[in-house]
């Protein structure tokens, strides 16, 4: 044996030449973009490229903005009121569709929930204008409602999917055992099925909360004009002279959705 | 579990059971059914309105007039000449239509070879580290897209950083026109959409047996053979599954292409938007949203079939 093939590292059946150095640069292009958006949102000058300093000037700026504050409390108001709505309605779907023998017509509910992932967002914004469209013309309503509902229905499968899988998980026998023990259905759900569920339902609303607070496409389509979002505003913004602003809002987007991922990912590794 | 018996009071038994099971089944609907409403009428009802559309002639200021027509669905790939009335193809939808087929191909391909060997170190790395690294390639998948986006923007823009970097170090002179080119919205697609490669081709990858590798090496196969012809073949409904739910959002991307591409480099998605905007013809923007529909439900009953129905297990 040569001395370099000894120099080597201990032969491994599951390196492949290159592939882990390929897998660093992924994971180093992934994050880098994000890294220096968050960076320039703390950059004293209003360019996008020179570091003048630290600063948290348009922080202040954009909190300052009347616009962004309205926007703001929009987006939030909308993805709390549709996050909370499609996790009840995914949380009774989700009890009617599992834990049981599967009843006729269960696998259509399953793909008719199911189908606002499966539609390009492009096609369902465009099919939501022309019906709210009508709408608008029927009944002259301009308000908010149209946004909710939209932003629910999408909602719904992100919500159902950590539910469902919550649920299919779960050990029937401690349902049969209450029963067994002459416990009412109300109170087996309240005591037994509820608690053990209860990590997917938050799951599931967190998801459909993040979902709904990062829409842009639907939202772009239905809002009514002078009812920004957060993201539309921002798409509105990148049309002008881009300034740090930007930068310090998608700030605070990426910070509420890691910090809603990182719950998300806690409750539903602590399987029972 | 019901008896092999077919006396007459077993067969009230079954009536019994068939009722409870009906009222069963009414009482599950029951409670889907403010999902199943919602839905219906807030996303999938709507599409049928589109289908509709599509069938009406364009009003003389966006939407629509009640008259039928096929126009929507002719100007999609023909248009008639302005001056002599002749029939032509419609080359800047052709061409729309190409960049779109063309820029997800390629966007399929980068995030094939960048997501491939990032599974494949995930789903080696030891069991306590697995976790962490998948979280990390999970988190910027359900960040916005559009912060995303504007990530990248900043990155490749004239005064971006790619640039500065450049100019600083005395590469380049001027600046590199890199937004609002195909590359940009290529770029920026691999970027946003990385994780939906990762992510099947890994679950693939954790299920492969190393022993198998092992036997390769055994009988004097080299790298190269033993990854062409053993993981390879088995990782490849992964890579499949990977392929079709990157190809799939690319295909109808808006944002991207939007952001990225500027308003000449348009997509299909954008195609879409114009019809609804500036181009006044809903009926045209109809019936591009049913082709679009169409081609990436085709292309998801394929990724259905080749994942082996992954929601219909639990019912065998």
């Amino acid at each position: 044996m040569s001395i370099a093939s000894l120099l080597q590292r201990p032969f491994s059946v599951k390196r492949i030449p290159g592939f882990a150095t390929i897998a660093i640069i992924t994971f180093f292009c992934l994050y880098a973009p994000v890294i220096i958006l968050v960076a320039y949102s703390f950059n004293a000058g209003t360019s996008l490229a020179i570091w003048e300093g630290f600063s948290l000037v348009w922080y202040q700026q954009a909190i300052a903005n009347e616009a962004v504050q309205a926007a703001g409390l929009r987006s939030l108001a909308l993805a709390s009121i549709a996050a909370t709505i499609a996790t009840v309605a995914a949380t009774m779907a989700g009890l009617a569709t599992t834990r049981k023998r599967p009843f006729k017509g269960q696998t259509a509910v399953y793909t008719l929930i199911n189908q606002p992932l499966m539609v390009p967002e492009i096609v369902t914004a465009v099919a939501l204008l022309i019906f709210f469209a009508i709408i608008k013309v029927a009944t002259g309503y301009q308000g908010m409602g149209y946004l909710i509902v939209a932003h629910t229905a999408f909602c719904i499968p992100f919500a159902y999917l950590p539910i469902r899988a919550r649920l299919q998980g779960m050990d029937l026998s401690l349902e049969r055992a209450a029963a067994d023990l002459y416990a009412t259905p109300w109170l087996t759900f309240k005591r037994i099925t509820l608690p053990i569920m209860a990590p997917g339902i938050m799951a599931g609303f967190m998801l459909a909360f993040v979902i709904s607070l990062d829409d842009v496409v639907i939202s772009e389509f239905v809002k009514t004009p002078g009812q920004e979002t957060l993201p539309t505003y921002m798409l509105g913004q990148l049309r002008r002279v881009v300034t740090p602003e930007v930068n310090a809002i998608s700030s605070v987007l990426l910070a509420i959705s890691i910090l809603f991922v990182a719950l998300f990912f806690f409750l539903n590794s602590r399987r029972s | 579990m019901t008896q092999q018996n077919s006396s007459p009071s077993m067969k009230t038994a079954k009536e019994v059971e068939e009722f409870a099971r009906r009222q069963d089944t009414k009482n599950r609907l029951l409670l889907a059914s403010p999902a199943i409403l919602i839905i219906t009428l807030f996303a999938a009802g709507p599409l049928l309105i589109v289908v509709l559309y599509s069938f009406l002639t364009a009003g003389d200021y966006g939407n629509v007039k009640w008259i039928f027509s096929t126009d929507g669905w002719f100007s999609v790939f023909m248009q008639r000449d302005i001056f002599d009335d002749t029939l032509q193809i419609a080359d800047a939808h052709v061409s729309i239509f190409w960049r779109s087929i063309k820029l997800s191909l390629l966007t399929t391909v980068l995030t094939a070879a960048f997501g491939i060997p990032t599974a494949y170190f995930i789903a080696t790395r030891p069991l306590s580290q697995r976790n962490l690294w998948l979280f990390l390639i999970t988190v910027p998948f359900w960040t916005n897209l559009l912060v995303r986006t504007i990530a990248v923007m900043e990155l490749i823009r004239g005064e971006g950083v790619i640039n500065n970097v450049l100019r600083w170090a005395h590469i380049i002179d001027d600046p590199i026109q890199m937004m609002f080119t195909d590359f940009a919205i290529a770029f920026g697609m691999t970027y946003v959409y990385l994780p939906l490669m990762v992510l099947p081709v890994y679950a693939s990858i954790e299920k492969l047996d190393f022993r198998l590798v092992e036997a390769a090496y055994d009988l004097y196969a080299n790298r190269w053979k033993c990854f062409w012809r053993v993981i390879l073949p088995i990782v490849k409904p992964g890579m499949i599954a990977g392929s079709i739910l990157v190809f799939v959002p690319s295909l109808g991307a808006y944002i991207t292409p939007r952001v990225l591409g500027g308003g000449k480099n348009l997509m299909f998605g954008n195609l879409i938007e114009l019809q609804f905007g500036q181009g006044r013809n809903w009926p045209l923007g109809a019936a591009l949203s049913i082709s679009l529909m169409v081609l990436v439900m085709v292309a998801l009953l394929y990724y259905v079939k080749v994942s082996g129905g992954d929601d219909n297990n639990e019912h065998r």
